[in-house]
């Protein structure tokens, strides 16, 4: 959120920029001590078109920080250009075209900073939540969960899980090209209240989480809150599971939720013509987000 | 099996598909003797409703014989003649126990693209697109009904099937548009759209004991069909009906106004008309929504307006200022079919209503394209198509 903040800023710099260069390319020129080369106004400019473009893509786009990069190529140039010309000059415009050159080197810094936190952040563990009230009693829906075989039946990208006793189990995922395999264990247990587990070091995908259950409002049932973290090797699982399935590991654990809704209230996973194999992971390919059809020519 | 599918926008064909398997132990399969071509198929086949393919069976208003069960169905046995509900409900979620049928938490197993467009996500219909279930249609010889212990109702009389075939959509939908309005004696409603629900809402409209029904649209031979209920009309292209309205109601405006119309609503100004239209064109918005805005004008103060015309998305330009100013209360929602069927079976098996009087056309299923074109041209005096399979 932060790395997007600040992209989002220099967003806003390089509006102003751009509108300054579209604007008076001259003053421009002259401020960065280069008015006297042939063509400048004209590259000015382009670089002004360029950097409204770097604006849209950082200001129009819901995820900013992931455009920083186009700012950064951008840096690379300007300094390149102002460089050269900071060479070829003496006196008064060598001064103004230094002063440019640092101010450009700064902007670059700040670019690099924020592409950096976003490549830290991609690095940190991936978590995931979501929740869904099921019409049924606390008691039957937590034996139902407990019985980790069961999880199978509504979460997709399962194939199996055994138990293996003493709070172990061995899951299976169909992975995209080799399924993937860990064990886990159960790190805490409040019978009717919550289930929590993470993965056993060294065996497998890296990933841990906690599956609460707690009464509804007015006695509407039992609200189901689970959350999931994947460390470095698990985020790889849910990258390669999202990318199976075609869509966001929220998406995905809503999804199962929803199916494990099902099988409780109605006893099975509800299956449409449009997705016969009802839970069967690659199905759901075809889920993609809803969009109007062009209008009539 | 023979089955009318949707082939690309403005475009339907019967054509040949699979037959219908069993995929849920509550699912029933339904051989259709029955069925029809409703007002919303038109914004399928117009590619309005996100999410259709090219090869989804169209068509939710259907009934038939049922000719096998699954092991969880216990109050249905091959051979019962049924009506089958729109929307698929599972009879017990939140909603279902609610009798908010078609808000069904469970019937819908694509609702996360639903949840992408709408918040959150209702029930599964038949043949209306993925986005809403991914269901076949009944517009085809056979039809896999889920949960065909809760929806469905049988019919133990020999009431023939033009008579009970409704009780699917649109008789319930243009009740339950009537009952939205919450009438009293002494009301004035006003209905936008004499099309089949318009007509069966001003005839509900009656039944729940309106005193005045003034029916809103600018084909005279619809007009005239409403009028067979009892009812005032006003055909836009040739009075100013917000002006209309307000002489006819000593100044104050129809205490409740039934919206019937949706997204591809008409405007008698070019101008108007142009401004939505291209609008549409652009995907800036998703609709045409003259007819809602209009009866939300034209509702008097504290005055309910009941939508029950179809919208898929977002509209521009909605007059919230007069909604807000004028404490008007807006109700809307698919029909929650399976609340209604019962009561209304046997409103039409005491002959207090009749609702096959909306039928203009009859065919044969294997001219469903031509019934599409009729009624969607409007021509011919084309009101409502059954299709017999």
């Amino acid at each position: 959120m932060m790395t997007d903040r600040f992209a989002r800023a220099l967003g806003w710099t390089s509006l102003a920029l751009g509108t300054a260069q579209l604007a008076a390319p001259r003053a421009v020129t002259r401020l960065c001590g280069v008015d006297d080369a042939p063509g400048a106004a004209t590259i000015t400019r382009l670089v002004g078109g360029r950097e409204l473009l770097h604006a849209a893509l950082l200001l129009g786009g819901k995820t900013p920080a992931r455009w920083t990069w186009t700012r950064m190529a951008g840096d690379a140039m300007d300094l390149g250009l102002l460089g050269r010309a900071a060479a070829n000059r003496v006196g008064g415009r060598r001064r103004r075209a230094l002063c440019a050159l640092g101010a450009v080197a700064g902007i670059a810094a700040l670019d690099a900073a924020c592409a950096g936190g976003r490549a830290r952040r991609a690095r940190s563990p991936l978590q995931v939540r979501a929740s869904i009230t099921i019409n049924k009693p606390r008691a039957e829906v937590y034996r139902f969960w407990r019985d980790l075989e069961n999880l199978p039946t509504f979460m997709t990208h399962l194939e199996s899980v055994r138990t293996l006793g003493e709070g172990r189990s061995r899951w299976r995922a169909k992975g995209p090209v080799i399924d993937l395999e860990w064990e886990a264990e159960i790190i805490d247990e409040r019978a009717g209240d919550l289930i929590a587990w993470r993965s056993v070091p060294g065996k497998g995908v890296s990933n841990a989480g906690l599956v609460s259950f707690t009464d509804g409002p007015g006695g509407r049932g039992t609200v189901v809150d689970v959350s999931l973290e994947y460390g470095m090797r698990g985020r790889k699982l849910a990258a390669a599971v999202a990318r199976m399935v075609g869509e966001h590991p929220e998406q995905q654990v809503r999804d199962d939720l929803r199916r494990f809704k099902q099988v409780m209230e109605t006893g099975e996973v509800v299956r449409s013509e449009g997705s016969p194999e009802g839970h069967r992971a690659l199905r759901q390919l075809h889920q993609h987000p809803a969009q109007p059809i062009g209008a009539r020519a | 099996m023979k089955a009318t599918v949707w082939t690309g926008r403005n475009s339907v064909e019967v054509q040949d598909v699979p037959d219908p398997a069993m995929l849920n132990a509550r699912d029933a399969i339904v051989r259709v003797t029955s069925t029809a071509i409703c007002g919303s198929d038109l914004h399928l086949v117009d590619g309005y409703i996100p999410t259709v393919k090219k090869g989804d069976i169209l068509g939710h208003e259907f009934m038939g014989e049922v000719v096998e069960v699954g092991p969880g169905v216990r109050n249905l046995r091959p051979g019962d003649r049924v009506v089958v509900p729109f929307p698929i409900a599972c009879g017990a979620c939140f909603a279902c126990e609610a009798e908010l049928y078609s808000l069904c938490e469970n019937s819908n197993p694509n609702a996360g693209m639903a949840e992408k467009l709408m918040g959150h996500s209702p029930a599964g219909i038949f043949g209306y697109s993925h986005m809403l279930g991914g269901f076949p249609g009944g517009q085809a010889e056979y039809v896999r009904v889920p949960f065909a212990d809760v929806g469905p109702i049988k019919i133990e009389d020999d009431l023939p099937d033009e008579k009970v075939l409704f009780l699917s959509d649109i008789f319930p939908t243009g009740f339950m548009a009537a009952e939205m309005c919450a009438i009293r004696p002494g009301q004035t409603i006003a209905i936008w759209g004499a099309g089949p629900v318009g007509q069966l809402a001003a005839a509900s409209a009656f039944l729940l004991g309106a005193d005045r029904v003034i029916v809103i649209d600018r084909f005279p031979y619809r007009l005239k069909r409403a009028q067979r209920t009892g009812a005032e009309v006003l055909d836009y292209e040739e009075v100013n009906v917000l002006d209309a309205l307000r002489d006819m109601t000593g100044g104050r405006g129809p205490d409740a106004c039934i919206e019937a119309v949706g997204m591809e609503a008409h405007h008698p100004t070019p101008a108007m008309y142009a401004y939505d239209r291209s609008k549409q064109a652009a995907r800036l918005e998703t609709e045409r929504p003259y007819a809602l805005r209009e009866a939300i004008m034209a509702c008097r103060n504290g005055g309910v307006v009941s939508v029950v015309g179809v919208y898929g998305g977002f509209v521009d330009k909605f007059p919230m200022g007069t909604v807000m100013n004028r404490s008007l209360t807006i109700r809307a929602g698919q029909c929650h079919v399976q609340r209604y069927m019962r009561p209304l079976l046997d409103r039409i098996r005491s002959g207090e209503i009749d609702p096959s009087f909306v039928i203009s056309h009859r065919m044969p299923l294997s001219e469903a394209p031509r019934g599409f074109e009729l009624f969607k041209h409007k021509q011919d005096e084309c009101n409502k198509v059954v299709l017999t399979p």
